[in-house]
């Protein structure tokens, strides 16, 4: 495969979803580091702003994987929009990971190579979402579970 | 808070005595979190940050715990004294001197617990242990964290996790480092080697003051890169088997030292003991460079008399902010290295007699 914008072998591949429509960089390692999306020693952190800049603009996006125009999303809480954040890397609160979640998701994939969180939850999430089993338990007529979930409901609460 | 009562004393982090202190100095754990209602720092408004404060500090002081957390209002303090705070690894530079605004920081007599408010995210729990302690730190912040989530709405997302203004800490919202002091790696040469791995694998690795900064005195920070996707027991895991290798590698060095060139070692040592007892005039960097060849001779047997505690005070003591607390005064730049250097003779001396 050749490097989409100097025709040199491609080394670097990047597959992404952005708006819904899978997106695919080939680029040789030239053009990859030009564009800072290998990270130099000893900084081991993605250059976050080039990466934005890449998935929401594509330079050179095969025609038939070019996303349609969509309306610009904005974070109607506190106004942060994709450019801002692409200038900054930083958020302007905690709904724009829902605002801006066509922008973030590839993002995420690319710094964690990941898109959901496997670690610990607050004790007031677990408690809600036991109440929810609970409910559930109990319209199944699964007594058993509905007592255990009740169980760890009060011991948590 | 008088800060000046802090100055004799050393943070529990640098005791020097925890497990595998001989190359692992100290590790410590960081949360981020955010509160559900309130904009992150970039859209925050003064009085929006002092909302913050005011919930962080409630919350806080009913964390309970051994040892009370007791608020230092940073945005109100001198230069000087956020200096000092950075020195002892309370708090991060950024929010020394690289933020505006209402902004404080939480912490312990032993200085093992600290609370950030009002840095890049509403709050940053950490904990900081002495030696290789991973599971007690996270023991010790998971704990706080929940006494904290007890009076605070976390933002939190059920597919993203703890929500952090910077997508590079999202999900865990932890950073776990350690800090190792791998002197004959760096003799031997083969440091690069193994940080050339460690960024294969995903793991950052920086000097002492963080991002970039050269790695004086051999004093090395490893931590997890990715937040997301993984449990905090699985990014602990991954640190903790790629430590435990480093270790080996720097132990391994050191038995070659010794065999191959001990007596070449033992003159370096004893030349870095009797710079540091003699300068007149000597630099930060210089000074952190001969410490670790006295903690390596400490650990290798070159040298007795010096417990490793009194090399982590001189290390410690010896930067800007406590020069200059010690002093009673600000001290320039020249003035600093002659108070360094007096400093140093002082305390080595007093270490020779009590030998
Ligand atoms: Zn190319
Ligand atoms: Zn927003």
């Amino acid at each position: 495969m050749k490097c989409q914008i100097c025709d040199a072998p491609a080394t670097f591949h990047l597959t992404d979803v952005v708006n819904k429509k899978r997106r695919e960089l080939h680029l040789c390692e030239r053009c990859a580091r030009e564009r800072n999306l290998i990270p130099e020693p000893p900084g081991p952190q993605i250059d976050l702003k080039a990466l934005m800049g890449l998935l929401t603009n594509p330079f050179h996006a095969p025609p038939a994987l070019a996303p349609e125009p969509a309306p610009e999303p904005v974070c109607a809480q506190c106004g942060m929009a994709v450019p801002e954040f692409k200038a900054t890397g930083r958020l302007g609160c905690s709904h724009d990971y829902e605002a801006l979640r066509p922008a973030l998701e590839p993002l995420l994939e690319r710094i964690h190579r990941a898109m959901t969180h496997a670690g610990k939850t607050p004790r007031a999430v677990r408690v809600s979402e036991w109440k929810r089993r609970l409910g559930a338990a109990v319209a199944a007529e699964n007594y058993e579970e509905a007592a255990r979930l009740r169980d760890l409901i009060r011991a948590h609460e | 808070m008088n800060l000046d009562s802090l100055l004799p004393n050393l943070g529990e982090w640098l005791r020097g005595t925890g497990p595998e202190s001989d190359v692992v100095v100290s590790t410590r754990i960081r949360l981020a979190r955010n509160l559900a209602d309130l904009p992150f720092a970039t859209r925050a408004t003064a009085t929006h940050k002092a909302d913050v404060i005011r919930l962080a500090k409630e919350a806080v002081a009913k964390c309970g715990g051994a040892h009370p957390l007791e608020y230092a209002d940073v945005q109100a303090m001198s230069p000087l004294d956020r200096q000092f705070l950075v020195e002892r690894q309370l708090i991060s530079r950024e929010l020394a001197s690289g933020l505006d605004g209402p902004r404080g920081v939480a912490f312990d007599p032993t200085e093992t617990v600290s609370v950030m408010v009002n840095e890049e995210d509403h709050l940053r729990l950490q904990v900081l242990r002495s030696g290789f302690a991973l599971d007690e730190a996270w023991r010790d912040i998971d704990r706080l964290d929940d006494a904290l989530e007890q009076r605070l709405a976390y933002a939190f997302h059920t597919q993203f996790g703890y929500l952090t203004a910077c997508p590079t800490n999202v999900g865990t919202g932890m950073r776990a480092s350690v800090m190792l002091h791998l002197p004959a790696l760096g003799l031997t040469k083969q440091i690069d080697k193994v940080f050339r791995a460690l960024q294969k694998i995903n793991l950052a690795v920086r000097g002492l003051h963080g991002e970039g900064s050269r790695a004086f005195g051999d004093l090395y920070q490893i931590s997890n890169h990715v937040t997301l996707g993984k449990s905090e027991a699985k990014i602990l895991d991954e640190i903790r088997e790629v430590i435990v290798t480093i270790m080996q590698y720097e132990r391994q060095a050191r038995a070659a030292l010794m065999k191959e060139r001990r007596q070449a070692e033992h003159d370096r040592v004893a030349r870095a003991i009797g710079t540091l007892g003699s300068a007149t005039m000597i630099t930060a960097e210089e000074t952190m460079e001969l410490l670790s060849a006295v903690r390596l001779g400490i650990h290798l047997h070159l040298l007795d008399g010096i417990p490793v505690t009194a090399v982590n005070q001189l290390f410690i003591h010896t930067q800007s902010a406590h020069l200059q607390k010690l002093a009673g005064h600000a001290l320039g730049g020249e003035e600093r290295n002659t108070a360094r250097a007096k400093y140093l003779k002082t305390r080595l001396r007093d270490l020779d007699s009590h030998k």
